[in-house]
């Protein structure tokens, strides 16, 4: 099972949007509250009251400080999570079969009841999208919420994974990269979506879309003064004011 | 290949039950999902007009509040010294019968011996009203220390302000510019209107310091010196008038800009000139004659001069156009060159005016004109606590949205819109009420706009009617009160002793407080006698903060699950711009403590005390709980807290009966109501009549109330007379020169109190603080998830200060104010303003507060930049020390503050390091 | 990578322990009686107790027999068929060993092999891992067997094969330090390249998504002892190969010579694959500004 699988019907996945992120660490615990009471074992916290809590999260947010060659320092948020690999390093190695590629969606998952914990499949991903649960000695990590996109007993627009439902500002989005014609797919493609550390050959499903140029002057042109005041004083600049008016 | 079989379509849930959440002031729609009698997860609701769905890191961790092992359990009384955390339980018919022998003596003498405020209370309008019927005029809530600038600015100037009151076009706007917005107030709406933009394309620009979170995605970025936004407004107005790109027909039609400017010398010099009915009126261009402000097919004259009376535009044009607001002569003090001030301007001008919008809707003003269509300036703005909380906040609002006005967007498509009951001049609002009368109720409500120096709380004496000094010279349009001076008058004795201090979720002794060293001591300092000087302390709240401690009683509350509430229009409501809204929360499950809902608790001791409207004629207590009185009590006829499923039979909107079934039809209805403003009323509010007619059915007025937009504020220029020595009251001398530079009727700029004075004796640096997204105040602390995200905070340096200083990544900076000094440890940030440091709020706790760890991170890595601010300014020449607020609202003026930086090298723990604060509940350990 | 003592005396017992067995199995010591019980029981003892200790690590332990299962991708199911069938192939030999029965050794020369076979997979559930480029080239195996050669034969008493092994194991120490010191630089990973926000300027952390420590950054993102590196490098080369060498040559042929110069090697061995963790830096560092 820890073959990857050739070909997958669909590639699900996220396009995250770094134009649109502003940090605010929603879709974080809204992952860790599904998944705490979904898919497996529960993401157990140690010590979560005392002076160095440590929890299981399957998505992170980072930000970053961004200095361009010419204008002002930048901050960029960048939300991390499982990219749900074509070439995932991270099944491959697992010794027992827990980790798979799902044929039908690409989704990568552990199949808990064979993990053994050993920690590798955590080692092999370059992304930092596995973590091992102290409580339940197994890996966790993004299901993009397996249990939810097909779930029968929910109203069909919720059906997405609960860090794209509750992504305050839409800068999550889901769906099916093998269709050109996603709403992902032409995102990609507008965009600029991009791979993260492509030279691993992991081939990531999950996309980045860039943050825009920014701190660039819109093109409108400087306003001009109507006439000059200091000559003709306020009441001429009045008068010209009003007479547009008419 | 044999993939496990996976259940993929698991029971989500046994229930789902829908209420409203807590874990900031947003107020959104939660659903609450049951497994087994127990919440088992939130999300947010879909339906609901406030989050649409979509849900915060705070609300996402609700479960974590729920369950936190910082709750508090029952009622306990203080058997050892105050702050000793010697504590008994006791029942709650002790606590409540020990509570009623301590306001009863006072009622019956006194009634101002009580002080009732209420922190971050969501419930004002029932808080309000039972402080009335107490008859104490010491009622308030924490906007005086948040963001009443805000508030009273933009009541005075448009008649609404941003968050509740109103909000940009999402849907429409072309350009949207937010100045000194930090993750504050209204965080998802923000958030999913940037979602949009962005979605768009559409452009965003940050005017702020600091360039974080929603500033982080602007398309541009201006970071500005902090208490200089105003200056750069009035800049951008110059700009705009000397090119002549203003919108003169709206500036005509529906400001006070054609309105004349008395200009006889005397008592009533810069009045709005009145004809002989006591109305004001415009020259109307068709006639060159007097018209009525508000006549039909009128034609005002934004030019005129009417026997030496000039218009309100020309005041304003002679003002901004000036030289001092040209961009040359501002760009140092804010620090943003001139061109890119320029730039800006050029920006405004050519989306209002070059890219406005239509929508082909007919409407009716209040005039009788008809207009085919509905012409939008697509440009928008947003500001909350970075512009306000200055001490030249107030006019900084105004400036603001005179920038607005000046451009033609208030309330039209693209631009900023109200939500109802907004639009609503200072004429729709009460006036403060303060007098007392032993055993009788207040004659009204505390809180209110002051239209001139006669609506001052000040006794016959003039000294202040109330604890906290609003609505007083030194604060006049104190609109929110000023609970951040409560203590340090109660402890001061200034004006008047009190009694009992009674509060409800403000952590005062901790992070709601300036100066909280000092306002710790004063909780537990005694007089000559041996007795407290602020002698009662009744405190409630759900949960072990570090007020705690300081109480002489404590009211435990339930937590917002466990809970009734109503999100009221009476209050600070959840509408939209095209609906009215309001909400409730219900137990959705049961407390497993001795605890009770804090509004109940009121009802039960508003009973106990008689107090009239909480009685039944043969004395027993007439609403049960406070659901009880969500349904059943009456404001106004017909008009009660909430608006949804009114009658008898649950069909009636806004206004009718009482309706024993409304909670229910509430909780059917996914926890919310909204009542939709139809088509035609959908923009110029103010002046549709469309909208005006469904604002009385719905019960937001009696009758119409069509207004101008208030570019010259006559209650300002009253109290200018005052202070230049006309009228019969009269201001102290002391405060006239001040009170004639901050009230002035146009919007002004002056530099920062706190900061002026600091910057001279070697304080060269601002120091903010902001919100984090993923943290509401305190109570992020005691949530086990949250507290992962953010344990503790850095200083954040720039560059600039940080090369100069050889800072490192592990150091620690002293850093200094005129009010002491704080060892902290720092971090760089490139995206600031290079005079600037800041850091997250409220991240630092107290050791033995919030059941955490003596050793965790928050209480030894963490830190409160509260100890270097102040509530009062530095003795001046004259020997007086002002309050560290603004001098019109009395708004705290948090981000004045001034420092001095210095690298100490690498430590361990920040200080001040208090000693731990004994426990209340225990040491949490395992999640539940 | 953070070095976890359970797995240090794993790669290092199993290692010495499947050496020691290898030069049993090929019959360069060919004990008889309880000698043999007891060559032979340390040989496993060190092979299986190091297996053994390499289940303390897991989260699910009772479920490893799992691990058998993947052995067409899974470098570590291959190491543990490899092991198994290494110790069974080599089991008749040693019966016959101690107890005298005199079978053909033949299964004992293919049992030999399979140690080193056995190491090999070992030191490729390492190698193979792309995500730390440390690990990730020849250095890995060439080091691991190096080191079971020296262990095997110091622990055998075979002083030839002990000098090849330590020179063995000197070059592939040399070979994993100088290769693996730029090995993270040469893959040409950045954090900017990293996040994609290299093209948008020089990327640097501004806050960490969590204040708390994680799994990530206390399984992977090991920092806090490399001060000891400078020191522990000279140790590893010398204890683990120069001194074993030169006692061996310098002091008399006995028993006490080889304890010692195998318990010197030990200490070498571990210290050395304390630095092959600790020094191993892992690419999701970049994403923390950490390595």
């Amino acid at each position: 099972m820890t073959q990857l699988p050739t070909h997958t019907d669909k590639k699900l996945g996220l396009a995250i949007d770094l134009d649109t992120c502003v940090g605010c660490q929603a879709c974080v615990t809204a992952c860790k509250g599904w998944n705490d009471q979904g898919y497996g074992a529960a993401l157990s916290d140690q010590n979560p009251y005392g002076a160095d809590p440590y929890g299981t999260f399957l998505n992170r947010v980072h930000s970053y400080q961004v200095q361009p060659d010419i204008g002002a320092a930048q901050i960029i948020n960048f939300p991390r999570s499982c990219l749900h690999c074509e070439d995932a390093p991270c099944v491959t190695v697992c010794p027992t079969g827990a980790s798979y590629k799902r044929t039908e969606d690409g989704i990568v998952l552990v199949n808990e009841d064979a993990c053994i914990g050993c920690g590798l499949c955590a080692w092999a991903c370059p992304y930092g999208a596995r973590e091992l649960d102290q409580a339940a000695g197994v890996m966790k990590k993004c299901t993009l919420c397996v249990d939810r996109i097909y779930n029968e007993n929910l109203p069909e627009e919720d059906r997405e994974p609960a860090c794209v439902r509750t992504c305050p500002t839409g800068a999550r989005h889901f769906g099916d990269f093998a269709d050109p014609d996603s709403k992902v797919s032409k995102l990609v493609a507008e965009r600029g979506g991009y791979d993260l550390m492509p030279d691993l050959k992991t081939k990531p499903t999950n996309k980045y879309l860039p943050p825009r140029k920014k701190d660039i002057p819109q093109e409108a042109s400087l306003l001009a003064p109507l006439l000059d005041i200091q000559a003709t004083g306020f009441a001429g600049w009045l008068d010209k004011v009003l007479g547009k008016l008419g | 290949m044999n993939a496990p079989v996976i259940n993929t379509s698991p029971a989500v849930s046994d229930e789902v039950r829908k209420t409203t959440c807590y874990m900031c002031a947003c107020r959104c729609g939660i659903n609450v999902h049951m497994k087994s009698g127990k919440v088992s997860y939130i999300e947010g609701n879909r339906d609901h007009p406030v989050n649409k769905g979509v849900l915060c890191a705070k609300g996402a961790s609700g479960i974590m509040q729920v369950t936190a092992p910082s709750r508090l359990q029952q009622p306990l009384r203080r058997v050892g010294p105050r702050g000793s955390g010697a504590f008994e339980p006791i029942s709650w018919d002790e606590a409540l019968e020990l509570a009623v022998s301590w306001m009863k003596p006072l009622r019956e003498t006194a009634p101002e011996k009580l002080a009732f405020f209420t922190g971050r209370d969501q419930s004002q309008s029932f808080t309000g009203w039972w402080a009335q019927a107490f008859g104490t005029p010491n009622y308030a809530a924490h906007g005086g220390f948040c963001s009443v600038n805000m508030a009273a600015g933009g009541i005075y100037t448009i008649g609404g302000a941003f968050w509740e009151f109103g909000q940009p076009d999402w849907d429409r706007t072309k350009l949207f510019v937010m100045f000194g917005v930090a993750e504050d107030h209204d965080s998802n709406p923000i958030k999913m209107g940037l979602g949009k933009l962005k979605a768009r394309g559409a452009r965003v620009i940050g005017v702020n310091p600091i360039r974080t979170g929603y500033n982080a995605i602007a398309d541009d970025w201006y970071g500005i010196t902090p208490g200089t936004d105003g200056l750069l407004i009035l800049s951008l107005l110059h700009c705009l008038l000397q090119a002549g790109k203003v919108d003169l027909d709206y500036l005509a039609r529906w400001t006070n800009a054609p309105l004349l400017v008395n200009a006889t010398e005397g008592p009533e010099k810069g009045l709005i000139l009145k004809n002989a009915e006591s109305q004001p009126f415009v020259i109307d261009k068709r006639t060159g004659a007097p018209a009525p402000w508000d006549g039909k097919g009128v034609q005002p004259d934004l030019g005129a001069t009417w026997q030496g009376h000039r218009t309100v535009f020309q005041h304003m044009a002679e003002r901004y156009l000036s030289p001092d607001y040209a961009p040359e002569a501002v760009a140092t003090r804010c620090g943003i060159p001139a061109a890119r001030i320029r730039a800006l301007a050029a920006e405004l001008a050519d989306v209002a005016f070059n890219q406005a919008i239509e929508i082909k809707q007919p409407w009716t003003d209040f005039r009788g004109d008809t207009h085919k269509t509905m012409l939008g300036r697509p440009v928008s703005f947003h500001a909350m606590r970075g512009i306000s909380a200055h001490s030249n906040g107030f006019q900084t609002a105004r400036a603001l949205h005179l920038l607005q006005i000046v451009l033609g967007t208030v309330e039209t498509p693209g631009g900023y819109r109200f939500k109802p009951p907004y639009p609503k001049p200072v004429e729709a609002h009460p006036t403060p009420h303060f007098v007392t009368a032993p055993g009788k109720p207040l004659s009204g409500p505390h809180l209110g706009y002051v239209r001139g120096p006669e609506q001052l709380a000040l006794k016959d004496d003039g000294t202040p009617a109330r604890i906290d000094k609003a609505f007083t010279w030194e604060n006049p349009f104190s609109a929110h009160g000023l609970m951040h001076m409560l203590i340090p008058n109660a402890h001061a004795g200034d004006p008047y002793r009190i009694d009992t201090l009674f509060l409800y979720m403000a952590n005062m002794a901790w992070n709601s407080s300036m100066n909280t060293t000092k306002v710790m001591q004063m909780l537990t300092d005694k007089d000559a006698d041996g007795e407290y000087i602020i002698p009662r302390i009744i405190y409630c709240d759900a949960y072990a903060s570090e007020m705690v401690a300081y109480a002489d009683l404590i009211l435990p509350d339930t937590t917002y699950l466990e809970r009734h509430d109503c999100i009221s229009l009476l209050d600070r409501p959840i509408s939209e711009p095209d609906a009215a809204g309001d909400s409730i929360r219900w137990p959705v499950t049961a407390p497993d403590r001795d605890v009770r809902g804090f509004q109940s608790v009121l009802l039960d001791l508003g009973a106990r005390l008689g107090l009239a409207p909480m009685v039944n004629p043969d004395g027993s207590a007439k609403f049960k709980d406070y659901a009880d009185y969500i349904q059943n009590h009456i404001r106004r006829p017909g008009v009660g807290p909430l608006i949804g499923f009114r009658g008898a039979d649950g069909d009636q909107e806004g206004r009718g009966d009482a309706n024993p079934a409304q909670i229910a039809a509430y909780i059917e209805n996914g926890g919310f109501y909204q009542a939709h403003v139809p088509q035609e009323g959908r923009f110029f509010k103010p002046w549709n009549m469309a909208y005006q007619n469904w604002a009385v059915q719905t019960s937001f007025y009696e009758s119409p109330q069509p207004y101008l937009f208030n570019i010259w504020s006559e209650p300002m220029r009253k109290f200018q007379l005052a202070a230049e020595g006309h009228g019969p009251i009269q201001p102290p001398d002391h405060l006239r020169a001040r009170l004639i530079q901050a009230m002035d009727p146009l919007p002004v700029w002056y530099p920062p109190f706190g900061d002026l004075e600091a910057s001279g004796w070697g304080y060269p640096v601002h120091a903010l603080t902001q919100r984090p997204m993923d943290m509401y105040h305190s109570w992020g602390s005691q949530n086990a998830w949250l507290r992962q995200i953010r344990g503790r905070n850095f200083l954040y340096v720039p560059t600039k200060i940080w090369e100069a200083e050889s800072f490192k990544d592990g150091d620690y900076a002293r850093v200094s104010s005129p009010n002491g000094g704080i060892t902290v440890p720092v971090a760089h940030m490139a995206a600031l303003n290079e005079n600037t440091v800041w850091t997250w709020n409220a991240i630092g706790k107290r050791k033995g507060a919030w059941a955490l760890d003596d050793d965790a991170p928050e209480a030894n890595q963490g830190f409160l930049l509260n100890h270097l601010i102040s509530e009062l300014l530095p003795e001046k020449g004259d020997g007086m020390r002002y309050s560290n607020s603004d001098p019109v609202t009395g708004q705290a003026a948090w981000f004045d503050l001034r420092v001095r930086i210095e690298n100490v090298g690498p430590k361990d723990h920040a200080t001040p390091d208090f000693a731990p604060i004994p426990r209340v509940v225990p040491q949490g350990k395992d999640r539940a | 990578m953070k070095p976890a003592p359970s797995v240090i005396l794993f790669t290092v017992l199993s290692g010495m322990g499947f050496g020691l067995l290898a030069f049993l199995g090929a019959g360069f010591v060919q004990p008889v009686g309880w000698l043999a019980f007891f060559h032979w029981g340390l040989g496993y003892g060190l092979a299986v107790g190091g297996l053994a200790a390499s289940t303390f690590h897991l989260g699910n332990p009772q479920r490893a027999l799992k691990a058998f299962t993947q052995w067409q991708t899974s470098w570590l199911s291959r190491e543990a068929w490899a092991s198994v069938l290494t110790l069974v192939l080599l089991a008749p030999v040693a019966l016959s060993d101690w107890l005298g029965l005199g079978w053909p050794r033949v299964t004992g020369l293919i049992g030999a092999v399979a140690c080193f076979g056995t190491v090999f997979t070992t030191s490729m559930i390492y190698a193979q891992i792309a995500a730390v480029p440390r690990w990730n080239n020849w250095t890995v195996p060439a080091m691991f067997v190096s080191f079971e050669l020296t262990g095997g034969a110091l622990l055998s008493g075979q002083v030839l094969p002990a000098l090849i092994g330590c020179s063995a194991l000197i070059l592939a120490l040399y070979a994993h330090k100088t290769k693996g010191d730029v090995a993270f630089a040469k893959r040409g990973q950045t954090l900017g390249k990293a996040t994609g926000l290299d093209q948008v300027g020089s990327a640097t952390v501004f806050e960490q998504p969590h204040t708390s420590p994680n799994y990530l950054m206390r399984e992977m993102i090991y920092v806090v002892a490399r001060k000891h590196i400078a020191r522990l490098w000279p140790i590893a080369f010398g204890a683990a190969a120069i001194l074993p060498a030169v006692l061996v040559v310098l002091l008399p042929y006995h028993l006490l010579t080889f304890a010692l110069a195998a318990l010197i090697h030990l200490m070498g061995a571990a210290a050395s694959r304390w630095l092959f963790f600790a020094q191993a830096e892992h690419v999701v560092g970049l994403y923390y500004g950490q390595r």
